[in-house]
């Protein structure tokens, strides 16, 4: 594995919502008030351009780097876990006024405490995995 | 010294970047993921972190082969660089500044937060080690975190595996998990917030 080129991708993402101040808790707060088109553009234009990108990857079968057909595993068709979980994630989303990518770009930028969020995060996964079997899904 | 032109790429790279250049930039990073034969998904790090931890030893849910997740935790340290960079070498010139619309400045006012003048910080004050003696920030870290990590593997995804990576292939779920994000995002925002403000 060339260890390189995902660092390199990663780098590019924490510049991209860095400098679009997409790792604030102000402009999460902001976009759950609908007080600016900020947020919204940014993922507009994310999944417009996705949803093209996907598609002259499925239309073209376009090939990775490996030479295998590029293929999007589908999403299992169970629905209550998706409004619940994704309920429960919102609730954290807009509490911390971080997601999962704002965390580790922001633990780069200086915000040290945030290795507890890190640890809190990994207790709340490991806690699903606990619970899982108890859960409607 | 540095060569002029450097110095002029670096002042551009520093400016704020628009919503459509981080919205093109976010698309193709999954576009370059999806090329180098994997997923953009960056909430599975959880994951691969908790197995790699032991956990996997366990419960059955983290009996992953977490080295072929490498490539994951690798993209996340990229992040924690990429971070470091931006913050430190490419600052705005106005400082780190959330350039929020004045209605919001008006909101955060209405909550008891307090600004100088109309500038309001890139990261909030609690996102501090002083904090955690609060409740406040004891909540907003800890408790924020164990939400975040416990409802993205319930949901399977995070904003980046369901926003994007999901939304884009028009997956169904990933909507309906993206309808689940706001609706707890506004019952914090509207419900939680005045009491947790007051």
């Amino acid at each position: 594995m060339r260890m390189s080129r995902y660092i390199f991708v990663g780098i590019l993402l924490g510049f991209t919502l860095y400098k679009s101040e997409a790792v604030s808790w102000f402009r999460i707060f902001e976009m759950f008030h609908f007080q600016s088109f900020h947020m919204y553009g940014i993922i507009g234009t994310a999944v417009v351009s996705g949803v093209l990108i996907v598609q002259i990857i499925r239309r073209y079968h376009l090939k990775s780097i490996e030479g295998q057909e590029i293929v999007i595993p589908p999403k299992n068709k169970t629905y209550p876990r998706y409004i619940l979980g994704g309920f429960i994630f919102g609730l954290g989303w807009a509490l911390a006024g971080i997601c999962p990518a704002p965390m580790f770009i922001l633990l780069g930028s200086g915000y040290t405490v945030l290795v507890l969020f890190l640890a809190s995060a990994m207790a709340g996964t490991y806690f699903y995995g606990v619970m899982r079997k108890r859960l409607p899904h | 010294m540095a060569p002029e032109w450097l110095v002029q790429l670096r002042d551009f790279i520093s400016q704020p970047w628009p919503w459509w250049v981080a919205g093109l930039m976010i698309a193709s990073i999954m576009f370059l993921l999806l090329w180098l034969g994997k997923n953009f998904g960056m909430s599975e790090n959880f994951r691969v972190m908790c197995a790699a931890d032991g956990a996997d030893e366990m419960n059955e849910f983290f009996k992953i082969n977490w080295r072929d997740q490498e490539w994951n935790l690798l993209v996340a340290l990229g992040a924690v660089f990429g971070g470091y960079m931006a913050a430190h070498y490419f600052a705005a010139p106005d400082g780190a500044v959330a350039h929020v619309s004045a209605a919001t400045v008006d909101s955060l006012r209405a909550l008891g937060l307090q600004f100088e003048g109309d500038q309001v910080p890139l990261v909030p004050d609690w996102y501090s080690w002083q904090a955690l003696f609060t409740w406040k920030g004891l909540l907003m870290i800890i408790g924020g975190g164990f939400l975040v990590g416990f409802g993205a593997r319930y949901a399977g995804g995070c904003t980046s595996g369901h926003a994007i990576s999901g939304l884009s292939a028009l997956e169904l779920p990933s909507l309906v998990s993206v309808i689940g994000f706001f609706l707890g995002g506004m019952a914090m925002t509207y419900l939680i917030f005045p009491l947790l403000f007051r």
